[in-house]
């Protein structure tokens, strides 16, 4: 890649970057002055006065009451019943690169069930030497191990085919989670049922009314999949498949079956309803892409964006995102003010790790004029995230899955911002 | 701190294990005995053991637990694997265990009982691998379907409101609109009897039986035009089915078509001329509201046109710049119409009511209940008990119901229990698929929280 820095934002950007450094002389950047005393600092306030809340009367921590609007949100227009429906994770409320439990955005077929752990069962079968049976404690007494990555649906972005139509990155990019989980490798586990040579299938089931399955093949099974019981250091959410699911780092959400009860090896797929009617990608010549298991790379810039628009003004803005790839680490994410015509190296901040989200930031100054704000990713592979166009040249419209084209956020003079589509 | 060190000391040996780490920070802080805890907590050493004893416990539990330790940490898991995460672990890796892979049995778990396989392993696979014997008639699929499948789906499989389409859109997959069917769609047959068989009806899986599921099978096959109104499907026919769009599909190919062409070098300066914006979301309007969002655009409107203000000198026009689409859209924020529930009966058993929003769980599939209940497969029940039969506008009753209706019945407790024990056989034709509540106590509880509303 060349290392292109050039353009006089950016140029901008350093200078203010060093100014903060310097303790901000006057020169660079005058400060504003208060016309009376800010009554935050000159009155005492209540709980400065006043004693807060004991131990123990939330034992259970919960954010504070000024964050409450930090929620996922249904588009209800999306389904027909909010049992077999999705919602979506507040992107724009979240920084670094773990999104807390709560948030996690959920996509269930058959609503979400909570499951008496006691009552739970691992079942291994099929082309195995011996079929087995688990109990959750006996799944506690195997090696774990902690691994941190996204999970996305494959339909996310999917409402955005046919053009700019959500206006938040919340509802455009927010069927994507990042967090920890805690489990034991799939390989390690099916090396205790023994897999036939013939096996080279997989089959996962879960435990719900939805019954819900999918086929895997043997060589992702043996390579870095794992049956997880926590996220984030907790149990599994119930929402997340309490007390067991499966993990299919960088493949598409659905595969990763919650409420995980079964694995059944075969000799070939089983082209249940998940991969035949759904999770298959029309193309426009009216034939589909079946088992588009990888997610791409992406990225999208999730501050600002139309439910984060700049409310301070001109001056230094924040500009941050999140970038992520199936196919391993995200090497570089670029930024662009001005709808791909120059385009500036974002920086990437925390833990680099294969197929987990990827904090980036892109520190600058707005001078009050309307922006065209977009990111591309980069994988370690060297694919650059294609613009929207690029891949309805390709498919078409009408695939629902696997949009992973570039976003534009429009902000206008006053800071607000809106998902359009450019030229 | 000495307080804290002493309480834990004093609770027994059981907190020998539990507690090690928190009395080694302890008595580190208090200077002196670092070693001495550190190979407590090692538990070999014996000094270990003094340690616990001056800690007030008994000393015989203490050595004990000390050797259940030790022999704990004499057989480690999956010797090889842990030597694969040594060697896994260097100093490059993301993760301390990185390639840590165990192996080896560890003899965990039971084997499974044929039994058990064969009720879980329901599967069937193209294009009959898996398929239970039986058979169902066209004619049988059709009563079947509609008195359990069709208020979602519709009499012929066309789709109530947004629950899917079964049967057309053969023709359509290059439409704008594609509709993707069992018959201009889906590949495998199998796919249809396995689904249906593992998940519908919706709220109330697994409960047709392997005959119904065939003559269901068979009566999506009649509706998509792909047999006969006498074709009866059974175990040895069931393979000779194909669905037309079988050929429709191929392995994904995103390796040959697309990276090729997005693994490439970036532009990054001068990379176009003239942008124009060609679309917008704020023209198609379908974002669910977002209150937060919208007044951080006032906001942020507020403040550029005080900026504006601010700055201008005789550069800036005196009308303030367009107000933005979010802030000028005036639609009332639905000000969080939560109704609070101290409406209800004072007299109402938390209890019952709690075990009755629990027994709700299996009509809510279809029913919405509380503030801004909609109708959904069925009516919202809002206020039902005590309201006449039938009574909900735009609701489509069946003709069992609306004839309650005409008749002025209303829903009291006596006759909303004896219809929620048998809904058919109380309401002949009620559309509702729901068999029955069995107890009277989780009818007593849904009706206590039935009333919360």
């Amino acid at each position: 890649m060349t290392e292109q820095n050039g353009g006089p934002k950016t140029s901008r950007r350093k200078f203010l970057t060093s100014a903060l450094i310097a303790g901000g002389s006057a020169a660079a950047a005058p400060f504003a002055r208060a016309a009376s005393p800010d009554p935050a600092i000159t009155e005492i306030q209540p709980w400065n006065q006043e004693l807060g809340w004991g131990v123990d009367a939330k034992p259970y921590g919960m954010p504070s009451q000024y964050e409450s609007h930090v929620v996922r949100r249904n588009v209800e227009w999306l389904t027909a019943s909010t049992e077999s429906s999705v919602n979506f994770t507040p992107l724009h409320e979240l920084d670094g690169i773990i999104t807390p439990n709560g948030l996690c955005f959920e996509r269930h077929h058959a609503g979400a069930v909570e499951i008496d752990p006691s009552k739970h069962r691992l079942m291994i079968h099929g082309l195995v030497e011996k079929p087995l049976v688990f109990t959750m404690e006996e799944l506690m007494q195997f090696p774990r191990i902690n691994r941190i990555y996204f999970l996305e649906c494959a339909a996310n972005t999917g409402m955005e085919w046919k053009g700019a139509q959500l206006n938040g990155c919340q509802f455009s990019h927010g069927m994507i989670h990042n967090v920890m989980y805690t489990g034991i490798p799939l390989k390690f586990l099916l090396e205790q049922a023994g897999v036939k040579p013939n096996g080279k299938w997989l089959l996962a089931e879960g435990a719900d009314s939805s019954g819900m399955t999918r086929s895997i093949p043997m060589f992702k099974a043996l390579d870095d999949c794992m049956v997880a019981f926590k996220m984030n250091g907790e149990a599994l959410r119930v929402e997340q498949g309490y007390p067991l699911r499966l993990i299919v780092p960088g493949w598409e959400g659905n595969m990763w079956v919650k409420w995980l009860r079964r694995l059944e090896v075969g000799d070939e797929p089983w082209h249940h309803r998940e991969e035949t009617s759904k999770y298959t990608d029309l193309m426009a010549d009216g034939r589909a892409r079946r088992f588009t298991w990888v997610m791409d790379a992406k990225s999208v810039i999730t501050n600002p964006s139309p439910q984060a628009p700049i409310i301070t003004g001109p001056g230094p803005v924040v500009l941050t995102g999140v970038a992520w790839s199936g196919h391993g680490k995200i090497k570089r994410v670029d930024v662009t003010l001005d709808g791909g015509k120059n385009w500036h190296k974002a920086r990437l901040s925390g833990p680099s790790l294969s197929k987990s989200m990827h904090r980036f930031y892109f520190e600058f100054e707005w001078d009050g004029r309307p922006l065209l704000l977009q990111s591309r990713a980069i994988d370690e592979t060297g694919y650059v995230q294609p613009t929207k166009d690029e891949l309805r040249k390709i498919r078409g419209v009408n695939s629902i899955y696997h949009n992973n084209g570039i976003q534009t956020w429009y902000v206008n003079e006053q800071g607000i911002a809106e998902n359009v589509e450019i030229s | 701190m000495s307080k804290s060190l002493s309480v834990f000391a004093a609770g027994a040996t059981v907190l020998v294990l539990g507690g090690a780490y928190y009395l080694a920070d302890s008595l580190v802080e208090k200077g002196g005995t670092a070693d001495q805890t550190v190979t407590f907590v090692a538990g070999t050493e014996p000094a270990a053991e003094e340690k616990v004893e001056t800690a007030a416990a008994g000393p015989e539990t203490a050595v004990a637990a000390v050797q259940t330790v030790a022999a704990g940490m004499a057989k480690p898991v999956a010797a090889e694997g842990g030597a694969a995460s040594l060697e896994g672990a260097g100093g490059d890796a993301d993760y301390a265990d990185e390639g840590f892979m165990p192996s080896g049995k560890l003899g965990l778990g039971r084997e499974a009982l044929p039994e058990e396989i064969a009720a879980w392993n329901i599967d069937v696979a193209p294009y009959d691998k898996g398929l239970p014997p039986g058979q169902g008639s066209v004619a049988d699929g059709e009563e079947i379907f509609a008195e359990k499948c069709a208020m979602c789906h519709g009499d012929f499989g066309e789709g109530v409101d947004r629950w899917p389409v079964l049967a057309g859109g053969q023709g359509t997959l290059t439409a704008d609109r594609p509709v993707k069917t069992i018959g201009s769609y889906w590949p495998y047959f199998s796919t249809v009897w396995d689904y249906v068989h593992r998940a519908m009806p919706f709220g109330n899986a697994r409960s047709l039986t392997n005959d119904e599921v065939y003559a269901i099978a068979a009566y999506l096959l009649y509706v998509n035009d792909l047999v006969d109104e006498d074709f009866v499907l059974n175990q040895d026919n069931f393979a000779s089915i194909h669905l037309p769009n079988e050929n429709g599909f191929y392995m994904d190919d995103r390796d040959k078509v697309e990276y090729p062409v997005f693994r490439r070098e970036p532009c990054m300066t001068n990379c176009k001329g003239e942008v124009k914006i060609v679309m917008r979301a704020r023209v198609v309007d379908v974002t669910p509201e977002d209150a937060v969002a919208r007044k951080r655009a006032e906001e942020a409107a507020k403040k550029a046109a005080m900026k504006a203000r601010e700055g201008a000198g005789a550069a800036t026009p005196a009308a303030a710049p367009a107000p933005a689409a979010p802030a000028e859209e005036s639609k009332a924020a639905p000000a969080a119409e939560t109704k609070p529930m101290e409406t209800a009966s004072a007299a109402a058993d938390p209890a019952l009511v709690k075990k009755g929003e629990k027994v709700f769980k299996k009509c809510k599939s279809c029913h919405a209940v509380g503030p801004g209940a909609k109708n959904k497969v069925g009516p919202e029940l809002n206020g039902l008990i005590g309201r006449p039969v039938g009574s909900i506008e735009g609701f489509r009753y069946s003709k069992g119901m609306k004839a309650l209706h005409d008749a002025g019945k209303v829903w009291d407790e006596a006759f909303f229990a004896e219809f929620i024990k048998n809904p058919k056989g109380t309401v002949k034709g009620t559309k509702m698929s729901f068999r029955g509540l069995k107890k009277d106590s989780d009818v007593e509880a849904l009706i206590a929280y039935l009333k919360q509303f």
